[in-house]
């Protein structure tokens, strides 16, 4: 069962004002910042109201399919010869990744303030997707945004938009990826506000997103600690996600922060390679700056001009990330290793071969660093990866990558 | 006496409102700004509002982010927008330059070390709109230490909580957002801006306010002019310079709407 309701194990960040550390805070034009006062105040009535708990945890069990599954992954394990394997099967989750149990979490809070218009970004389009869903089921209008060379690598998912009552606005400016469709996006809230919730797929953008995002997401890690305990009778030693903006790996990190037995690990895009100057590896190569409203670590050049991030995968494809990673990395609590895109396609392949399934771009990055590290620990030790979403959407672009179909 | 400050009184006197004219550092005459200023001071503007061009800028409509990304493009740099502000000082331009961005360019810059390269060049003010009081503490400060007016912004949307946290950061003058959105030419960008001008006025009644955001025609600067302190014309200027070029065309857009700020 989850719960929103933080027991004293979790940490108190942020602060009142949304602050990590130095990282977060809310930078926007003065126009939303009423909007984001009101929205502080219903999510911070709804994640200590009992009826509210109740119907997201209804949904999560009844729509979503929660709690999902823990699997032993016997022949990962086994061929690395290393730690023992687990895998938190967000895949299984409906639509298909772990992003809609944050959107049903929204939904409930827009229909709490009575906008009827629901407006979000989305990279990979797996946001989208679930955001749509929720607004199928729960009668709201849709509008997603998306970057204009996105909506070409994920036409898959922009058609499932589309069919699910969503409108999909490529969209044309900057670098037409996800950064630039997050940007539409607030552009869109600051001129309809007072009919529209902006419903953000990841820990990134102003208070209160971060901190509300990452609690709807951590039923991920809740559950895994649990299962985890229940199944080896202790707490894993790694706990491993990839990480865009980061919000399977903040909804998975957050519920073991406290327990500092367990290393908490981030895998970053890193395109090209990170000596090269295409890559995402906000992380491990950027610096603080301010983008979509929060004070993070951002790949920017000298004038504060925002980067290019470069990588195979849509969703990982973002020069920002979450507050709180850039705080956890600065505390030293969680790392952060990047992995290029040839390892994510080799680790693609290798999942869906061994164990039979077939993992998103997104989630390959971490199987990528699991191969280099699975090895060098023992067999009774444990890690645990996030699975945070299945790969059918990225079987044309893996093809176009792999020089097509072998018949 | 600030130079905003003095311009507003004169203003006063006069019986006219401040035209404000907004124009993106470095478009269309990379390395030549000071012209452009020099044109828009000498054909009547009270206060010029020069854009430091930003990669994702969040309030900013299709035609500045357009103007800004040339901008880029053609090499621009906080470091050369503020040379820019000497340059055109140099020349002889006298009124009020406020420069307007968004915060990452000023942070990387180091706030301090902005602040003091702005004042110092001969710029009077920064609007910076997405920084808004509740992260501006150390700005204010660094504003105040170089002598440096921070302008913050109103909108329809901002409640009297908002007015109150705006109240004692506010300098120069209140940028008042017309409508909820984004900047960009707009047909019915003055309805409304009574009632809010005068909440802000209620609330806030020693700091000019200034009305922006779709004002692009001399009827609106008139409606604008009729309620406020000053009327802000962007996108319109933007756009017409990037079409034609033409200084002159800019000097006669700016003179007509210029005569409608007067009562």
């Amino acid at each position: 069962m989850s719960s929103l309701i933080q027991g004293p194990s979790f940490s108190s960040e942020p602060d009142a004002r949304g602050h990590f550390g130095p990282f977060g805070g809310r930078f926007v034009p003065e126009t939303l910042v009423p909007a984001l006062d009101e929205l502080s105040r219903r999510y911070e009535e709804a994640r200590t109201d009992p009826e509210f708990i109740a119907e997201f945890d209804r949904h999560l069990q009844e729509y979503v399919g929660r709690p999902t599954p823990l699997t032993f992954a016997e022949n990962l394990t086994n061929e690395l010869g290393g730690a023992k394997i687990y895998l938190k099967r967000e895949d299984l989750c409906h639509t298909g990744a772990h992003k809609i149990n944050n959107t049903i979490g929204q939904i409930l809070l827009a229909r709490k303030m009575g906008k009827p218009r629901i407006i979000a970004e989305t990279g990979a389009g797996q946001h989208g997707v679930a955001t749509a869903t929720v607004c199928a089921k729960f009668g709201f209008q849709c509008c997603v945004y998306m970057g204009a060379e996105d909506v070409k690598r994920q036409r898959l998912n922009v058609f499932r938009m589309q069919l699910l009552g969503a409108e999909v606005r490529p969209v044309e400016s900057g670098t037409k990826t996800l950064k630039d469709a997050t940007n539409e996006a607030l552009r869109d809230w600051v001129t309809n506000v007072a009919d529209t919730h902006y419903i953000i797929g990841s820990v990134v953008g102003p208070h209160p997103y971060p901190a509300m995002v990452r609690d709807f997401q951590s039923v991920i890690g809740r559950e895994t600690r649990a299962q985890m305990i229940e199944r080896t009778g202790r707490l894993p030693d790694v706990v491993l996600a990839c990480v865009g903006g980061g919000s399977n790996a903040m909804g998975m990190f957050h519920p073991f922060v406290s327990d500092e037995s367990v290393r908490l690990i981030g895998v970053e895009a890193a395109g090209d390679g990170i000596g090269t100057a295409r890559h995402a590896a906000t992380l491990s190569l950027g610096r603080p700056g301010v983008l979509h409203g929060s004070l993070t670590y951002l790949l920017q050049d000298a004038h504060g001009q925002i980067a290019e991030a470069h990588s195979v995968s849509a969703g990982l494809d973002y020069p920002g990330v979450g507050p709180e990673h850039a705080s956890l990395k600065d505390r030293g609590r969680a790392e952060y290793a990047a992995v290029d895109d040839q390892e994510a396609l080799d680790a693609l392949q290798w999942v869906s071969r061994r164990e039979g399934i077939l993992p998103a771009l997104e989630t390959a990055h971490a199987f990528a660093e699991l191969r280099k590290l699975a090895p060098t620990m023992s067999p009774d030790q444990t890690i645990v990866v996030c699975f945070s979403g299945r790969g059918d959407k990225d079987v044309e672009a893996v093809a176009e990558r792999l020089g097509g179909m072998h018949v | 006496m600030s130079r905003l400050q003095a311009c507003f009184e004169a203003l006063k006197f006069r019986n006219e409102s401040a035209l404000v004219v907004f124009v993106t550092a470095g478009d269309p005459f990379p390395g030549e700004t000071w012209k452009v200023l020099k044109t828009i001071a000498d054909a009547g503007a009270d206060v010029i509002e020069l854009g430091i061009p930003f990669s994702d800028p969040l309030a900013d409509g299709p035609v500045i982010q357009a103007s800004s990304m040339r901008a880029l493009e053609a090499g621009v740099t906080p470091p050369s927008v503020i040379d820019d502000v000497r340059i055109a000082r140099e020349a002889g331009v006298t009124v009020p330059i406020v420069l307007m961005g968004s915060w990452n360019p000023v942070m990387q810059f180091g706030m301090t070390e902005f602040a003091n390269a702005a004042a110092t060049a001969g710029a009077d003010a920064t609007i910076l709109t997405d920084l808004s009081p509740d992260e501006a503490d150390e700005w204010k400060a660094a504003s105040n230490v170089a002598g440096l007016d921070t302008i913050f912004l109103l909108a329809p949307t901002s409640t009297q909580v908002r007015m109150d946290k705006v109240k004692p950061f506010a300098g120069g003058f209140i940028y008042c957002v017309s409508r909820t959105g984004i900047t960009g030419m707009h047909d019915n960008a003055t309805i409304g801006v009574s009632e809010l001008v005068t909440t802000i006025r209620t609330n806030i009644p020693d700091v000019p306010v200034c009305v922006g955001f779709g004002i692009s025609h001399p009827d609106h600067v008139r409606a604008v002019s009729a309620v406020a302190d000053g009327a802000v014309v962007g996108s319109r200027i933007v756009q017409q310079l990037h079409e034609t070029r033409d200084l002159n065309v800019l000097a006669e857009t700016v003179a007509t709407l210029k005569a409608a700020t007067k009562r």
